[in-house]
């Protein structure tokens, strides 16, 4: 009977590869889905505030007033837009999002400014606070600078900032371990959310229930060939992590790669979870997409910091697969630490496998009834 | 128009009697929007500073003291060592080091800028970034107190009065958010994206899935015209879409308490030519897809792409040039950026007119696309 239950398992694992590798168009999308993603995302994904975009309100543009601007318009990290004479609003510029910041001169400025009366006024726009913060600090700086310069003031105490873990701070390398774990749990997940909804629509499904198989091989079955198929699209992400964009490997690849395996077994199942829960094919995929998508991106510490949500939020995102992954990959590849210091992680991804998969067998076997 | 209108109907009916669809696309997206939301800021309340103060002065002293007073940073170490300070950043026991060199307070009063180094984790990427534009504002206060303090003076008493010398003062004012938080901004870029998934994803699937069950033919033998049936497909997931944004809207004045500044009316003509548009993006994918898991991973990657490259989450601001070129051309990067002009900013229409244009060419494209790659006829 085992030997039997065996062979079958074994010829549903083959009849599911088959199905695979028969659609080709699907297959080419699996495969190069991910490679698209991660090159597109990797280079656009960023919160650095390089080029802020400046109004000048200058009623009097005198030698000092063109001086300034000269200097804010020769300031790497700032685009002066528009040097307005003071006649028309500047408000507008904020409101459309035209200028990030601006500054606004007094009428007289090289006077005022001589006799150290002048009063300038930074404003920015606040609806985005990171980059209005930041911008109105650059040009409050460019400023101040100016004005030590031209002898006004005392100094500017400059800053030398250095990026520790990560000295280039090429933005976008340290989004690109998370932008990996968001890909990849998302593509598997999404993989195996059709597989068992699909036998429901097209009815084979009463064929799967008489067959000997068990509900733990059904599931397994569905997910081993596709387990394959995953694999690869998280050695290719992480190759083009590599080659792209340069992020180091300081720790250990072959940790790295099995902790990849274990992540894509979790998402994989959970895809056979929600497929054997759903109805049908429909209710599958927006169950994974609505479901998995957003939650992901925003509870996972991919983009947010998880340390700046609120305390009652912070346990909540241990629910997420991606959150340990993306601990492990930072981990290995940026602090290059090892098992010693992510035992917890890789355990804990571990144990949502088996859970998953253990699930999905078990509400498989509830329809049955 | 009464051929239109039956049709209209029966998608109507066919939407009403899937409840599980129902509770779909209205449950998980609220839940989200009031979760999410408030998961969603690059705020970061807290930095373990690691003091290395090799200058030791009172300049040196009032420097820490405005960084601890800004209550965003706390001294967790204090050393004369770069290692230890190193150490501790491997360690987490701080996720940043403030280095003041020898001889600090001596160049401020010589007039010479001295140099401090600010060494951060940046393991984390976004908040290193915060951390650094926190730090940034400190400092330029810093020295803006410095300035004024160091200023000579003349006279006896209370008529003592600044030298006359040169200088300015910096105000600052930050308009429509003066706290600097992020909710009205992330929950409006959420709601924009969940109202996006449930639109794109009912229309996406719509037609591949009659093709699947063979329900497109018996559509194909009526005598309804290719326009009719797309409007007819439309114009449910419309209203549902607009229902949609209603409900996420009313979160979003009565839980957050988030005030709207602008004329809410013109949210919903911004959000009723961006539908068209993001259905008829869905419509155009459902016809060129053969299967529904088809439809899904391509419906993935346009959603995905709309997210990442809106500027939903990260500003397109801050994005390379050839991502902003692409970012003008996506329908979403103008609804939400409508929204917050209007809800944050108080914008009028003038405001948001190019926004609108924008959307409005895109559905115009979409739509004919999708309505040439709809044939009648079964291949």
């Amino acid at each position: 009977m085992i030997a039997f239950r065996m062979s079958a398992f074994r010829s549903f694992v083959v009849k599911e590869t088959r199905h695979i590798l028969r659609d080709r168009q699907t297959l080419a999308v699996l495969l190069l889905m991910p490679v698209a993603m991660v090159l597109l995302f990797g280079f656009a994904i960023r919160t650095d505030v390089e080029d802020v975009r400046v109004v000048i309100v200058d009623p009097s543009r005198d030698a000092r007033s063109t001086d300034l601007t000269r200097a804010l318009a020769s300031t790497h990290a700032l685009r002066l837009i528009a040097v307005y004479s003071g006649l028309q609003p500047v408000e507008p510029t904020l409101r459309t999002g035209e200028a990030n910041v601006a500054l606004l001169l007094p009428t007289d400025f090289a006077r005022r400014f001589e006799r150290g009366t002048a009063e300038v006024l930074v404003m920015s726009d606040g609806a985005n606070a990171n980059y209005a913060a930041t911008g109105e600090a650059y040009v409050r700086t460019v400023v101040q600078q100016w004005a030590a310069e031209n002898g006004g003031g005392a100094p500017v105490v400059r800053v030398a900032t250095r990026m520790r873990f990560n000295p280039t701070l090429a933005s976008q390398n340290l989004f690109v371990p998370g932008l990996l774990a968001f890909v990849l749990t998302l593509v598997s997940a999404l993989m195996t959310a059709i597989s068992i909804a699909k036998e429901k629509d097209t009815g084979t499904m009463e064929v799967l229930l008489v067959s000997p198989l068990r509900p733990i091989q059904i599931v397994v079955g569905k997910v081993a060939p596709y387990l394959v198929l995953a694999f690869v699209n998280a050695l290719t992400a992480l190759g083009l992590a590599f080659v792209v964009f340069g992020v180091p490997v300081r720790g250990s690849l072959a940790l790295l790669l099995a902790a990849a395996l274990v992540y894509v077994l979790v998402s994989l199942a959970l895809g056979v979870l929600i497929s054997s829960r759903a109805p049908n094919q429909r209710t599958a995929m927006m169950g994974a997409l609505l479901g998995l998508m957003l939650p992901t991106l925003a509870l996972s510490g991919f983009i947010f910091p998880i340390a700046s949500m609120p305390g009652w939020l912070q346990p909540v995102t241990n629910i997420v697969p991606a959150t340990w992954f993306i601990l492990i990959a930072r981990g290995v590849m940026l602090k290059g630490v090892g098992l010693a210091v992510l035992w917890k992680q890789c355990l804990v991804l571990c144990a949502m496998a088996a859970i998953l998969l253990a699930a999905g067998a078990r509400s498989f076997n509830d329809r049955i009834e | 128009m009464r051929t239109i209108l039956f049709i209209i109907r029966k998608e109507t009916l066919q939407v009403l009697r899937d409840r599980i669809m129902l509770i779909q696309i209205f449950l998980p997206p609220v839940l989200q929007l009031l979760i999410l939301a408030q998961a969603m800021t690059f705020e970061v309340k807290h930095t373990d500073l690691a003091l290395v103060d090799l200058d030791g002065t009172p300049a040196a002293e009032r420097l820490v003291e405005r960084f601890t007073a800004s209550g965003r940073f706390d001294v967790s170490v204090r050393t004369a060592s770069g290692d230890v300070a190193d150490e501790a950043l491997l360690t987490r026991e701080a996720n940043a080091v403030l280095r003041i060199p020898a001889g600090f307070e001596r160049d401020l009063r010589r007039g010479r800028s001295p140099e401090v180094q600010l060494i951060l984790n940046a393991e984390d990427g976004a908040a290193a970034g915060v951390v650094q534009s926190y730090a940034g504002q400190i400092l330029a206060a810093f020295s803006q107190a410095e300035a004024t303090a160091t200023r000579p003076r003349v006279g006896l008493g209370a008529t003592r009065v600044a030298a006359v010398r040169p200088g300015v003062r910096i105000q600052t004012r930050k308009l429509y958010n003066p706290e600097g938080k992020y909710l009205a901004y992330m929950a409006i870029g959420l709601l924009a994206s969940l109202v996006t998934i449930v639109g794109i994803l009912l229309t996406s699937q719509n037609i591949a899935r009659e093709k699947e069950i063979g329900a497109l033919e018996q559509l194909n033998v009526t005598p309804i015209t290719k326009s009719q049936f797309i409007v007819g497909k439309l114009a449910p997931f419309w209203v549902l879409g607009l229902i949609e944004l209603t409900v996420g809207l009313l979160v979003i004045r009565l839980v957050f308490g988030i005030p709207f500044v602008g004329f809410v009316p013109l949210v919903y003509l911004g959000a009723g030519v961006y539908l068209f548009a993001a259905l008829g993006l869905g419509l155009l994918v459902s016809t060129v897809v053969q299967t529904q898991q088809q439809a899904q991973f391509v419906t993935f990657f346009v959603l995905v792409t709309f997210f990442f490259l809106g500027g939903i989450f990260t500003p397109v601001d801050s994005m390379p040039g050839w991502a902003q070129t692409v970012a003008a051309f996506n329908p979403i990067r103008h609804f939400v950026s409508l929204l917050r002009t209007v809800l944050i900013k108080g914008g009028g229409l003038g405001d948001i007119a190019g926004g609108l244009g924008a959307m409005a060419a895109f559905a115009a494209v979409v739509l004919t696309l999708a309505l040439l790659r709809y044939r009648k006829t079964a291949a």
